[in-house]
Protein backbone atom coordinates (compact mmCIF):
# COMPACT_ATOMS: atom_id res chain seq x y z
CA UNK A 1 0.00 0.00 0.00
CA UNK A 2 1.22 3.49 -0.82
CA UNK A 3 1.20 6.31 1.70
CA UNK A 4 1.83 9.99 1.06
CA UNK A 5 3.79 11.57 3.89
CA UNK A 6 2.97 15.26 3.71
CA UNK A 7 5.45 17.45 5.57
CA UNK A 8 3.99 20.56 7.16
CA UNK A 9 5.90 23.25 9.01
CA UNK A 10 6.04 27.00 9.49
CA UNK A 11 8.00 28.13 6.44
CA UNK A 12 8.49 31.60 7.92
CA UNK A 13 10.35 30.27 10.95
CA UNK A 14 14.05 30.83 10.16
CA UNK A 15 15.13 28.23 12.72
CA UNK A 16 13.19 25.62 10.74
CA UNK A 17 13.92 26.96 7.28
CA UNK A 18 17.36 28.54 7.33
CA UNK A 19 18.80 30.54 4.45
CA UNK A 20 20.11 28.51 1.55
CA UNK A 21 23.85 28.16 1.78
CA UNK A 22 23.94 28.62 5.56
CA UNK A 23 25.50 25.93 7.76
CA UNK A 24 22.05 25.34 9.34
CA UNK A 25 20.61 24.63 5.91
CA UNK A 26 23.44 22.21 5.24
CA UNK A 27 22.47 20.37 8.43
CA UNK A 28 18.83 20.11 7.38
CA UNK A 29 19.85 18.85 3.95
CA UNK A 30 22.14 16.28 5.53
CA UNK A 31 19.31 15.06 7.77
CA UNK A 32 17.01 14.61 4.77
CA UNK A 33 19.75 12.90 2.83
CA UNK A 34 20.30 10.47 5.69
CA UNK A 35 16.58 9.70 5.79
CA UNK A 36 16.53 9.25 2.01
CA UNK A 37 19.47 6.88 2.08
CA UNK A 38 17.95 4.75 4.83
CA UNK A 39 14.46 4.61 3.32
CA UNK A 40 15.77 3.98 -0.17
CA UNK A 41 17.97 1.23 1.18
CA UNK A 42 14.89 -0.39 2.68
CA UNK A 43 13.12 0.01 -0.67
CA UNK A 44 10.14 1.96 0.67
CA UNK A 45 10.56 5.27 -1.21
CA UNK A 46 8.43 5.51 -4.35
CA UNK A 47 8.82 9.22 -4.81
CA UNK A 48 9.00 12.57 -3.13
CA UNK A 49 9.78 16.23 -3.68
CA UNK A 50 10.53 19.37 -1.73
CA UNK A 51 8.37 22.38 -2.58
CA UNK A 52 9.39 26.00 -3.02
CA UNK A 53 7.68 28.09 -0.28
CA UNK A 54 4.07 29.23 -0.73
CA UNK A 55 5.27 32.72 -1.70
CA UNK A 56 5.82 31.09 -5.11
CA UNK A 57 2.38 29.45 -5.17
CA UNK A 58 -0.37 30.25 -7.63
CA UNK A 59 -3.93 29.03 -7.08
CA UNK A 60 -6.08 28.22 -10.09
CA UNK A 61 -9.86 27.90 -10.31
CA UNK A 62 -12.13 27.58 -13.31
CA UNK A 63 -15.50 29.29 -12.79
CA UNK A 64 -18.09 29.57 -15.56
CA UNK A 65 -15.45 28.54 -18.05
CA UNK A 66 -13.11 31.27 -16.94
CA UNK A 67 -9.68 30.57 -15.51
CA UNK A 68 -9.13 32.55 -12.34
CA UNK A 69 -5.61 32.64 -10.96
CA UNK A 70 -4.73 34.01 -7.56
CA UNK A 71 -1.40 34.75 -6.01
CA UNK A 72 -0.61 32.57 -3.01
CA UNK A 73 -1.61 29.23 -1.56
CA UNK A 74 -5.10 27.70 -1.46
CA UNK A 75 -5.46 28.43 2.23
CA UNK A 76 -3.55 30.65 4.64
CA UNK A 77 -2.40 28.35 7.42
CA UNK A 78 0.12 28.51 10.21
CA UNK A 79 2.00 25.54 8.83
CA UNK A 80 2.41 24.93 5.13
CA UNK A 81 3.00 21.90 2.97
CA UNK A 82 6.73 21.99 2.29
CA UNK A 83 7.28 18.64 0.65
CA UNK A 84 6.25 15.04 0.55
CA UNK A 85 7.41 11.47 0.26
CA UNK A 86 5.49 8.67 -1.36
CA UNK A 87 6.22 5.47 0.57
CA UNK A 88 5.32 1.88 -0.17
CA UNK A 89 4.58 0.11 3.13
CA UNK A 90 2.63 -2.90 4.20
CA UNK A 91 0.73 -1.33 7.09
CA UNK A 92 0.01 2.03 8.69
CA UNK A 93 2.37 1.14 11.55
CA UNK A 94 5.23 0.71 9.09
CA UNK A 95 4.39 4.02 7.38
CA UNK A 96 4.18 5.77 10.76
CA UNK A 97 7.57 4.39 11.80
CA UNK A 98 9.12 5.85 8.62
CA UNK A 99 7.22 9.13 9.01
CA UNK A 100 8.71 9.43 12.49
CA UNK A 101 12.17 9.42 10.88
CA UNK A 102 11.44 12.24 8.42
CA UNK A 103 13.30 15.31 9.79
CA UNK A 104 10.13 17.39 9.34
CA UNK A 105 8.36 15.37 12.02
CA UNK A 106 10.82 16.78 14.60
CA UNK A 107 9.97 20.43 13.96
CA UNK A 108 6.63 20.22 12.13
CA UNK A 109 3.97 17.64 11.39
CA UNK A 110 3.98 14.77 8.96
CA UNK A 111 0.49 13.80 7.83
CA UNK A 112 0.29 10.21 6.66
CA UNK A 113 -2.37 9.66 4.01
CA UNK A 114 -3.06 6.38 2.26
CA UNK A 115 -3.08 6.71 -1.52
CA UNK A 116 -6.19 5.58 -3.38
CA UNK A 117 -5.43 2.51 -5.44
CA UNK A 118 -7.86 2.14 -8.30
CA UNK A 119 -8.72 -1.42 -9.24
CA UNK B 1 -29.44 -21.76 33.72
CA UNK B 2 -32.00 -22.74 31.10
CA UNK B 3 -31.03 -23.97 27.65
CA UNK B 4 -31.91 -20.66 26.05
CA UNK B 5 -29.54 -18.70 28.22
CA UNK B 6 -26.83 -21.35 28.00
CA UNK B 7 -26.90 -21.19 24.22
CA UNK B 8 -26.87 -17.40 24.24
CA UNK B 9 -23.98 -17.38 26.67
CA UNK B 10 -22.03 -19.88 24.65
CA UNK B 11 -22.49 -17.90 21.45
CA UNK B 12 -21.42 -14.77 23.27
CA UNK B 13 -18.34 -16.50 24.72
CA UNK B 14 -17.38 -17.64 21.25
CA UNK B 15 -17.79 -14.19 19.74
CA UNK B 16 -14.33 -12.64 20.32
CA UNK B 17 -12.57 -15.86 19.33
CA UNK B 18 -14.71 -16.02 16.22
CA UNK B 19 -14.08 -12.44 15.11
CA UNK B 20 -10.35 -12.79 15.87
CA UNK B 21 -10.10 -15.97 13.82
CA UNK B 22 -11.99 -14.48 10.87
CA UNK B 23 -9.93 -11.30 11.07
CA UNK B 24 -6.85 -13.53 10.89
CA UNK B 25 -8.33 -15.28 7.86
CA UNK B 26 -9.59 -12.20 6.05
CA UNK B 27 -7.87 -9.06 7.33
CA UNK B 28 -11.21 -7.31 6.88
CA UNK B 29 -12.99 -6.32 10.07
CA UNK B 30 -16.40 -5.52 8.55
CA UNK B 31 -16.52 -8.83 6.73
CA UNK B 32 -15.25 -10.68 9.81
CA UNK B 33 -17.99 -9.18 11.96
CA UNK B 34 -20.72 -9.73 9.40
CA UNK B 35 -19.79 -13.39 8.96
CA UNK B 36 -19.53 -13.81 12.74
CA UNK B 37 -22.98 -12.26 13.13
CA UNK B 38 -24.42 -14.63 10.51
CA UNK B 39 -22.88 -17.61 12.26
CA UNK B 40 -24.05 -16.47 15.69
CA UNK B 41 -27.62 -16.27 14.42
CA UNK B 42 -27.41 -19.73 12.86
CA UNK B 43 -25.91 -21.15 16.06
CA UNK B 44 -28.64 -19.63 18.23
CA UNK B 45 -31.32 -21.27 16.07
CA UNK B 46 -29.69 -24.62 15.43
CA UNK B 47 -28.31 -25.24 18.93
CA UNK B 48 -31.73 -24.63 20.44
CA UNK B 49 -33.35 -27.09 18.02
CA UNK B 50 -30.64 -29.76 17.69
CA UNK B 51 -28.62 -29.32 20.88
CA UNK B 52 -25.14 -27.93 21.38
CA UNK B 53 -22.45 -29.67 19.29
CA UNK B 54 -19.38 -31.32 20.87
CA UNK B 55 -17.03 -28.55 19.88
CA UNK B 56 -19.17 -25.45 19.53
CA UNK B 57 -16.16 -23.22 18.79
CA UNK B 58 -15.09 -25.29 15.79
CA UNK B 59 -18.71 -25.65 14.65
CA UNK B 60 -19.43 -21.92 14.66
CA UNK B 61 -16.07 -21.10 13.04
CA UNK B 62 -16.82 -23.41 10.13
CA UNK B 63 -20.28 -21.90 9.67
CA UNK B 64 -18.81 -18.39 9.79
CA UNK B 65 -16.18 -19.26 7.18
CA UNK B 66 -18.85 -20.66 4.86
CA UNK B 67 -20.93 -17.51 5.35
CA UNK B 68 -17.85 -15.40 4.62
CA UNK B 69 -17.37 -17.33 1.38
CA UNK B 70 -21.00 -16.60 0.43
CA UNK B 71 -20.60 -12.94 1.25
CA UNK B 72 -17.36 -12.59 -0.73
CA UNK B 73 -18.96 -14.30 -3.76
CA UNK B 74 -21.77 -11.75 -3.67
CA UNK B 75 -19.34 -8.82 -3.41
CA UNK B 76 -18.42 -6.86 -6.48
CA UNK B 77 -15.29 -8.19 -8.11
CA UNK B 78 -12.28 -6.82 -6.32
CA UNK B 79 -8.59 -7.45 -6.53
CA UNK B 80 -8.49 -9.35 -3.30
CA UNK B 81 -11.63 -11.39 -3.87
CA UNK B 82 -9.88 -14.44 -5.28
CA UNK B 83 -7.13 -14.38 -2.65
CA UNK B 84 -9.63 -14.14 0.21
CA UNK B 85 -11.70 -16.98 -1.20
CA UNK B 86 -8.69 -19.22 -1.66
CA UNK B 87 -7.55 -18.56 1.90
CA UNK B 88 -10.98 -19.30 3.35
CA UNK B 89 -11.45 -22.46 1.33
CA UNK B 90 -8.09 -23.77 2.51
CA UNK B 91 -9.14 -23.10 6.11
CA UNK B 92 -12.48 -24.83 5.53
CA UNK B 93 -10.68 -27.94 4.27
CA UNK B 94 -8.60 -27.78 7.43
CA UNK B 95 -11.80 -27.53 9.51
CA UNK B 96 -12.99 -30.87 8.11
CA UNK B 97 -9.71 -32.59 8.93
CA UNK B 98 -9.19 -30.93 12.30
CA UNK B 99 -8.52 -33.14 15.33
CA UNK B 100 -8.14 -32.42 19.04
CA UNK B 101 -4.32 -32.22 18.81
CA UNK B 102 -4.51 -29.72 16.02
CA UNK B 103 -7.02 -27.75 18.05
CA UNK B 104 -4.65 -27.53 21.02
CA UNK B 105 -1.77 -26.43 18.80
CA UNK B 106 -3.98 -23.65 17.47
CA UNK B 107 -4.57 -22.25 20.96
CA UNK B 108 -1.39 -20.17 20.92
CA UNK B 109 -2.23 -18.80 17.50
CA UNK B 110 -5.74 -18.01 18.66
CA UNK B 111 -4.33 -16.13 21.64
CA UNK B 112 -2.17 -14.00 19.34
CA UNK B 113 -5.15 -13.44 17.04
CA UNK B 114 -7.24 -12.19 19.93
CA UNK B 115 -4.53 -9.87 21.21
CA UNK B 116 -3.98 -8.66 17.66
CA UNK B 117 -7.68 -7.90 17.42
CA UNK B 118 -7.53 -6.03 20.70
CA UNK B 119 -4.52 -3.92 19.68
CA UNK B 120 -6.07 -3.27 16.26
CA UNK B 121 -9.34 -2.06 17.76
CA UNK B 122 -7.34 0.07 20.19
CA UNK B 123 -5.07 1.56 17.52
CA UNK B 124 -4.01 5.15 18.27
CA UNK B 125 -4.63 6.17 14.63
CA UNK B 126 -8.34 5.83 15.48
CA UNK B 127 -10.17 8.30 17.68
CA UNK B 128 -10.49 7.13 21.27
CA UNK B 129 -14.27 6.98 20.88
CA UNK B 130 -13.87 4.72 17.86
CA UNK B 131 -11.38 2.51 19.70
CA UNK B 132 -13.82 1.92 22.52
CA UNK B 133 -16.75 1.32 20.22
CA UNK B 134 -14.82 -1.14 18.07
CA UNK B 135 -13.55 -3.10 21.05
CA UNK B 136 -17.01 -3.36 22.55
CA UNK B 137 -18.38 -4.47 19.20
CA UNK B 138 -15.64 -6.82 17.99
CA UNK B 139 -14.46 -8.26 21.29
CA UNK B 140 -17.29 -7.54 23.69
CA UNK B 141 -19.90 -8.52 21.11
CA UNK B 142 -22.18 -5.66 22.16
CA UNK B 143 -24.74 -4.37 19.72
CA UNK B 144 -24.46 -0.87 18.31
CA UNK B 145 -27.47 0.10 20.41
CA UNK B 146 -25.85 -1.08 23.64
CA UNK B 147 -22.61 0.71 22.80
CA UNK B 148 -24.54 3.89 22.05
CA UNK B 149 -26.16 3.61 25.49
CA UNK B 150 -22.80 3.13 27.17
CA UNK B 151 -21.46 6.30 25.54
CA UNK B 152 -24.68 8.27 25.98
CA UNK B 153 -24.97 9.09 22.26
CA UNK B 154 -27.78 8.40 19.76
CA UNK B 155 -27.61 4.99 18.07
CA UNK B 156 -27.22 6.57 14.61
CA UNK B 157 -24.17 8.50 15.82
CA UNK B 158 -22.59 5.30 17.11
CA UNK B 159 -23.38 3.36 13.92
CA UNK B 160 -21.72 6.10 11.91
CA UNK B 161 -18.71 6.12 14.21
CA UNK B 162 -18.24 2.37 13.70
CA UNK B 163 -18.62 2.61 9.93
CA UNK B 164 -16.13 5.47 9.71
CA UNK B 165 -13.62 3.63 11.89
CA UNK B 166 -13.85 0.47 9.78
CA UNK B 167 -13.40 2.50 6.62
CA UNK B 168 -10.25 4.01 8.01
CA UNK B 169 -8.95 0.61 9.12
CA UNK B 170 -9.37 -0.67 5.57
CA UNK B 171 -8.20 2.49 3.77
CA UNK B 172 -5.09 3.10 5.89
CA UNK B 173 -4.25 -0.60 6.43
CA UNK B 174 -4.28 -0.36 10.22
CA UNK B 175 -2.60 -3.59 11.33
CA UNK B 176 -4.39 -6.04 13.61
CA UNK B 177 -1.40 -7.56 15.29
CA UNK B 178 0.60 -7.33 18.49
CA UNK B 179 2.78 -4.21 18.25
CA UNK B 180 6.58 -4.45 18.34
CA UNK B 181 8.44 -4.18 21.64
CA UNK B 182 9.22 -0.48 21.25
CA UNK B 183 5.56 0.47 20.91
CA UNK B 184 4.04 -2.21 23.09
CA UNK B 185 3.93 -0.46 26.46
CA UNK B 186 2.59 2.77 25.01
CA UNK B 187 -0.19 0.88 23.32
CA UNK B 188 -1.15 -1.03 26.44
CA UNK B 189 -2.49 2.06 28.21
CA UNK B 190 -5.08 2.46 25.49
CA UNK B 191 -6.13 -1.17 25.82
CA UNK B 192 -6.46 -0.74 29.61
CA UNK B 193 -8.75 2.20 29.12
CA UNK B 194 -11.00 0.24 26.81
CA UNK B 195 -11.07 -2.92 28.97
CA UNK B 196 -12.03 -0.77 31.93
CA UNK B 197 -15.01 0.47 29.98
CA UNK B 198 -16.07 -3.02 28.98
CA UNK B 199 -15.87 -4.14 32.58
CA UNK B 200 -17.98 -1.23 33.73
CA UNK B 201 -20.57 -1.86 31.08
CA UNK B 202 -20.77 -5.45 32.25
CA UNK B 203 -20.79 -4.62 35.92
CA UNK B 204 -23.62 -2.13 35.86
CA UNK B 205 -25.50 -2.12 32.59
CA UNK B 206 -26.93 1.32 32.00
CA UNK B 207 -30.37 0.05 31.10
CA UNK B 208 -32.66 -2.94 31.08
CA UNK B 209 -33.60 -5.49 33.73
CA UNK B 210 -30.37 -7.43 33.57
CA UNK B 211 -28.42 -5.75 36.34
CA UNK B 212 -25.21 -7.59 35.73
CA UNK B 213 -24.06 -8.74 32.38
CA UNK B 214 -21.82 -11.43 33.62
CA UNK B 215 -20.48 -12.34 30.22
CA UNK B 216 -18.96 -8.88 29.73
CA UNK B 217 -17.19 -8.76 33.06
CA UNK B 218 -15.98 -12.30 32.46
CA UNK B 219 -14.74 -11.21 29.07
CA UNK B 220 -12.93 -8.18 30.50
CA UNK B 221 -11.30 -10.36 33.15
CA UNK B 222 -10.36 -13.00 30.60
CA UNK B 223 -8.71 -10.39 28.38
CA UNK B 224 -7.06 -8.78 31.39
CA UNK B 225 -5.57 -12.12 32.47
CA UNK B 226 -4.36 -12.66 28.93
CA UNK B 227 -2.67 -9.24 28.93
CA UNK B 228 -1.12 -9.94 32.32
CA UNK B 229 0.33 -13.21 31.07
CA UNK B 230 1.76 -11.50 28.01
CA UNK B 231 2.98 -8.33 29.73
CA UNK B 232 4.23 -9.83 32.93
CA UNK B 233 6.33 -6.76 33.87
CA UNK B 234 3.62 -4.15 33.44
CA UNK B 235 2.41 -2.95 36.86
CA UNK B 236 -0.81 -1.34 35.66
CA UNK B 237 -1.87 -4.47 33.79
CA UNK B 238 -1.70 -6.43 37.05
CA UNK B 239 -3.30 -3.51 38.87
CA UNK B 240 -6.22 -3.49 36.48
CA UNK B 241 -6.65 -7.23 36.76
CA UNK B 242 -6.66 -6.90 40.57
CA UNK B 243 -9.29 -4.17 40.35
CA UNK B 244 -11.53 -6.30 38.14
CA UNK B 245 -11.16 -9.33 40.42
CA UNK B 246 -11.95 -7.44 43.63
CA UNK B 247 -14.99 -5.87 42.03
CA UNK B 248 -16.11 -9.18 40.57
CA UNK B 249 -15.77 -10.90 43.96
CA UNK B 250 -18.77 -8.87 45.16
CA UNK B 251 -20.97 -9.62 42.19
CA UNK B 252 -23.13 -12.26 43.89
CA UNK B 253 -23.88 -10.07 46.88
CA UNK B 254 -24.67 -6.98 44.87
CA UNK B 255 -28.27 -8.01 44.37
CA UNK B 256 -30.77 -9.63 46.72
CA UNK B 257 -33.04 -12.58 46.03
CA UNK B 258 -35.52 -10.26 44.31
CA UNK B 259 -32.82 -8.91 42.00
CA UNK B 260 -32.64 -5.56 43.79
CA UNK B 261 -29.40 -3.66 44.24
CA UNK B 262 -27.63 -4.02 47.61
CA UNK B 263 -25.20 -1.24 48.46
CA UNK B 264 -21.65 -2.11 49.50
CA UNK B 265 -22.33 -1.28 53.15
CA UNK B 266 -25.33 -3.63 53.33
CA UNK B 267 -23.82 -6.57 51.48
CA UNK B 268 -23.40 -9.98 53.07
CA UNK B 269 -19.62 -10.16 53.00
CA UNK B 270 -19.56 -13.88 53.61
CA UNK B 271 -20.85 -14.17 50.05
CA UNK B 272 -17.90 -12.32 48.59
CA UNK B 273 -15.93 -14.71 46.43
CA UNK B 274 -12.82 -15.57 48.47
CA UNK B 275 -10.94 -17.14 45.59
CA UNK B 276 -11.38 -14.04 43.40
CA UNK B 277 -10.25 -11.86 46.31
CA UNK B 278 -7.18 -14.07 46.79
CA UNK B 279 -6.37 -13.87 43.08
CA UNK B 280 -6.89 -10.11 43.28
CA UNK B 281 -4.45 -9.78 46.17
CA UNK B 282 -1.85 -11.80 44.27
CA UNK B 283 -2.30 -9.55 41.24
CA UNK B 284 -2.07 -6.39 43.37
CA UNK B 285 1.08 -7.66 45.13
CA UNK B 286 2.58 -8.42 41.76
CA UNK B 287 1.69 -4.91 40.54
CA UNK B 288 3.12 -3.16 43.60
CA UNK B 289 6.34 -5.20 43.34
CA UNK B 290 6.95 -3.52 39.95
CA UNK B 291 7.27 -0.21 41.81
CA UNK B 292 5.46 1.82 39.14
CA UNK B 293 2.35 3.35 40.70
CA UNK B 294 -0.69 4.14 38.60
CA UNK B 295 -4.42 4.73 38.73
CA UNK B 296 -5.54 1.10 38.40
CA UNK B 297 -3.31 0.08 41.30
CA UNK B 298 -4.84 2.87 43.40
CA UNK B 299 -8.35 1.71 42.58
CA UNK B 300 -7.39 -1.87 43.31
CA UNK B 301 -5.89 -0.80 46.66
CA UNK B 302 -9.18 0.94 47.52
CA UNK B 303 -11.03 -2.28 46.76
CA UNK B 304 -8.53 -4.33 48.75
CA UNK B 305 -9.36 -2.16 51.78
CA UNK B 306 -13.05 -3.00 51.32
CA UNK B 307 -12.18 -6.68 51.12
CA UNK B 308 -10.10 -6.36 54.34
CA UNK B 309 -12.98 -5.00 56.41
CA UNK B 310 -15.55 -7.10 58.22
CA UNK B 311 -18.24 -4.50 57.51
CA UNK B 312 -18.71 -0.90 56.37
CA UNK B 313 -18.12 0.44 59.88
CA UNK B 314 -14.77 -1.33 60.17
CA UNK B 315 -13.60 -0.01 56.80
CA UNK B 316 -10.63 2.34 56.71
CA UNK B 317 -12.53 5.17 55.02
CA UNK B 318 -9.87 7.75 55.86
CA UNK B 319 -7.30 5.83 53.88
CA UNK B 320 -9.81 5.23 51.10
CA UNK B 321 -10.57 8.94 50.82
CA UNK B 322 -6.82 9.63 50.66
CA UNK B 323 -6.38 7.03 47.93
CA UNK B 324 -9.17 8.73 45.98
CA UNK B 325 -7.42 12.07 46.40
CA UNK B 326 -4.28 10.46 44.95
CA UNK B 327 -6.37 8.92 42.18
CA UNK B 328 -7.69 12.36 41.21
CA UNK B 329 -4.13 13.33 40.27
CA UNK B 330 -4.30 10.71 37.53
CA UNK B 331 -7.99 11.01 36.79
CA UNK B 332 -9.34 14.45 37.54
CA UNK B 333 -12.85 13.42 36.50
CA UNK B 334 -16.17 14.29 38.13
CA UNK B 335 -16.86 10.56 38.75
CA UNK B 336 -13.69 10.16 40.83
CA UNK B 337 -14.65 13.25 42.82
CA UNK B 338 -18.09 11.72 43.34
CA UNK B 339 -16.50 8.55 44.76
CA UNK B 340 -14.16 10.59 46.90
CA UNK B 341 -17.17 12.46 48.29
CA UNK B 342 -18.76 9.15 49.27
CA UNK B 343 -15.59 8.09 51.12
CA UNK B 344 -15.30 11.52 52.78
CA UNK B 345 -18.91 11.22 53.92
CA UNK B 346 -18.15 7.83 55.47
CA UNK B 347 -14.98 9.10 57.17
CA UNK B 348 -16.16 12.55 58.24
CA UNK B 349 -19.97 12.53 58.03
CA UNK B 350 -22.62 13.25 55.36
CA UNK B 351 -22.32 17.03 55.45
CA UNK B 352 -18.59 16.87 54.58
CA UNK B 353 -19.50 14.64 51.62
CA UNK B 354 -22.30 16.96 50.54
CA UNK B 355 -19.95 19.94 50.58
CA UNK B 356 -17.77 18.13 48.01
CA UNK B 357 -20.78 17.13 45.91
CA UNK B 358 -22.27 20.59 45.84
CA UNK B 359 -19.32 22.27 44.21
CA UNK B 360 -20.82 24.10 41.26
CA UNK B 361 -18.77 22.48 38.51
CA UNK B 362 -19.39 18.96 39.76
CA UNK B 363 -23.16 19.42 39.98
CA UNK B 364 -23.20 20.86 36.47
CA UNK B 365 -20.98 18.12 35.03
CA UNK B 366 -22.94 15.29 36.61
CA UNK B 367 -26.47 16.66 36.29
CA UNK B 368 -27.42 13.98 33.73
CA UNK B 369 -25.88 11.18 35.78
CA UNK B 370 -28.22 9.08 37.92
CA UNK B 371 -25.55 8.04 40.43
CA UNK B 372 -24.76 11.67 41.28
CA UNK B 373 -28.37 12.31 42.25
CA UNK B 374 -28.82 9.02 44.09
CA UNK B 375 -25.59 9.64 46.06
CA UNK B 376 -26.66 13.15 46.91
CA UNK B 377 -30.13 11.93 47.85
CA UNK B 378 -28.59 9.31 50.12
CA UNK B 379 -26.39 11.85 51.93
CA UNK B 380 -29.34 14.22 52.35
CA UNK B 381 -31.42 11.34 53.73
CA UNK B 382 -28.68 10.55 56.22
CA UNK B 383 -28.56 14.20 57.30
CA UNK B 384 -32.22 13.77 58.27
CA UNK B 385 -33.81 16.86 59.77
CA UNK B 386 -30.62 18.86 59.22
CA UNK B 387 -31.21 18.70 55.44
CA UNK B 388 -33.30 21.36 53.68
CA UNK B 389 -36.94 20.25 53.46
CA UNK B 390 -37.83 18.27 50.33
CA UNK B 391 -34.29 18.16 48.89
CA UNK B 392 -33.70 14.47 49.45
CA UNK B 393 -37.07 13.68 47.87
CA UNK B 394 -36.31 15.87 44.83
CA UNK B 395 -32.90 14.23 44.40
CA UNK B 396 -34.37 10.72 44.57
CA UNK B 397 -36.99 11.67 41.98
CA UNK B 398 -34.30 13.02 39.65
CA UNK B 399 -32.22 9.84 40.12
CA UNK B 400 -35.24 7.62 39.34
CA UNK B 401 -35.94 9.68 36.24
CA UNK B 402 -32.38 9.12 34.99
CA UNK B 403 -32.00 5.44 35.89
CA UNK B 404 -32.92 2.97 33.20
CA UNK B 405 -31.91 -0.04 35.21
CA UNK B 406 -35.04 -1.61 36.73
CA UNK B 407 -33.57 -3.07 39.98
CA UNK B 408 -31.82 0.21 40.68
CA UNK B 409 -35.05 2.06 40.08
CA UNK B 410 -36.91 -0.22 42.48
CA UNK B 411 -34.24 0.39 45.09
CA UNK B 412 -34.50 4.15 44.66
CA UNK B 413 -38.30 4.05 44.89
CA UNK B 414 -38.00 2.21 48.20
CA UNK B 415 -35.70 4.92 49.51
CA UNK B 416 -37.97 7.64 48.15
CA UNK B 417 -40.84 6.27 50.24
CA UNK B 418 -38.65 6.51 53.34
CA UNK B 419 -38.11 10.25 52.87
CA UNK B 420 -41.58 11.20 51.61
CA UNK B 421 -44.19 9.83 53.99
Amino acid sequence: MKYACLIYSDENDPTIHPDPGSPEMAETMAAYQAFGTEAEGAGVIVGGEALVPTSAATSVQVRDGEVVTTDGPFAETKEQLGGFYLLDCETLDEAVSWAAKIPGSFYGTVEVRPVVEFD
Amino acid sequence: MNVNRRVEQLVRDEWPRLVATLMGDLGDLSLAEDAAQDAAEVALRRWLDDGIPDRPGAWITTVARRRAVDRIRRERVGREKAAKLARLEARLEGDDAIGEDHHAAGAELLRDDQLGLLFGCCHPALSIEAQMALTLRSIGGLTTQEIAKAFLVPESTMAQRLVRAKRKIAAAAIPFRIPGDSELLGRVGVVHHVLYLIYNEGYAASHGDDLIRHELTTEAIRLSRLLASLLHDDAETHGQLALFLFTESRRQSRTDAGGDLVLLGDQDRSRWDASLIAEGRTALDRAIARNAPGPFQLEAAINALHADAADAEATDWRQISMLYRELRRYRPTPIVTLNQAVAVAMAHGPSAGLTMLERKNLAADLDGYALFHSTRADLLRRLGDAAPVGEAEAAYRRAIELTENEPQRRFLRKRLKEVSP
